[in-house]
């Protein structure tokens, strides 16, 4: 390997760093919700910490359970969603792309957002 | 394959001569068809090893030596060739419609990246992998962006960095060992 192999390793491996330095050093917010788009539009957000099972449009179902969210079930045949490791932390998210969801952990209280979930929570 | 070599190429009687072979469409063509089943092999095993790391979008992507080798012995034109053939062919196999629109991103980032690395002559063969390991990443995250209309993806992006060197410097060391036995083989 020649010395410039080394330098684009450190320099890509860096910026990834960078990246998730900021990611993780940034403040937790107390109180987060999930928020669940189809199609770049809003489905519905909910409360992190209130467990729950949300189908969405009959091809997924996530599961929020002891603050954290999870993709349970997906009718797509590649299941990458469904792989994908629970997630709590602002900002991270859970990308279905066949059906095009996107669930995500936004902070901020359910209650304020103005727009009420228009999805059948059991 | 000695006598595979011998072989008089007609299509192309003034530059294909029948000593050394290699340059001839008929080669050319058998090469190409070897390199398409191989790496379509290749992809077939890594469908088989169902690896999770919690995030989407990691695999070695073994098909990708074969990117490799074919981009050094032969040139960026055949290889981007060789890479779209593979990634449509294996995509109605192996995966659907929708996994072949990703793999197409990533496949022509990597390899416009790799070609023009490779031409600039700075790197070695593992470098030149590596980065196109991390383009192919960036390349399928971008239409991953772009399909669910989200900016949401800033925990991939690093895990998916790190991933592109990983699994590109693994490539790479591999095809630079391949690639020195096959030093006098042409074609």
């Amino acid at each position: 390997m020649k010395k410039n192999d080394w330098i684009l390793i450190i320099l890509v491996a860096a910026v990834a760093g960078i990246f998730l330095a900021v990611l993780l050093l940034r403040p937790e917010e107390a109180v987060r919700q999930v928020e669940i788009s189809v199609d770049g539009e809003l489905y519905g957000r909910y409360d992190l910490n209130e467990d729950q099972e949300i189908s969405i449009n009959k091809t997924n179902k996530v599961q929020i359970s002891e603050g954290t969210a999870k993709m349970t079930w997906a009718e797509c045949p590649d299941q990458i969603c469904v792989h994908h490791k629970e997630i709590s932390r602002t900002g991270e998210s859970i990308i279905c792309l066949p059906n095009k969801i996107v669930v995500s952990i936004i902070g901020g209280d359910a209650t304020d957002g103005g727009i009420s979930p228009d999805a059948v929570s059991n | 394959m000695e006598e595979f070599h011998r072989m008089p190429c007609r299509t192309e009687p003034g530059r294909g001569s029948i000593k050394t072979g290699g340059t001839g469409l008929k080669n050319r063509a058998a090469y190409f068809g070897v390199f398409t089943a191989l790496a379509l092999i290749f992809s077939y095993v890594e469908s088989l090893i169902p690896i999770y790391f919690g995030v989407p979008g990691i695999k070695l992507g073994l098909a990708n030596l074969l990117i490799v080798i074919f981009l050094y012995k032969r040139n960026a034109k055949e290889a981007l060739l060789l890479s779209i053939v593979r990634i449509v062919l294996a995509g109605f196999m192996f995966a659907n419609l929708f996994s072949i629109l990703y793999s197409l991103a990533g496949g022509i980032l990597s390899l416009a990246v790799m070609a023009f690395l490779k031409k600039r002559g700075t790197f070695s063969v593992i470098g030149v992998s590596i980065a196109g390991g991390v383009c192919h990443n960036l390349g399928q995250l971008l239409v991953a962006m772009l399909a669910v209309e989200t900016y949401q993806v800033g925990y991939y992006l690093p895990v998916l960095l790190n991933a592109g060197i990983v699994t590109g410097m693994l490539i790479g060391i591999v095809a630079a060992e391949v690639l020195k036995r096959l030093k006098n083989i042409t074609f």
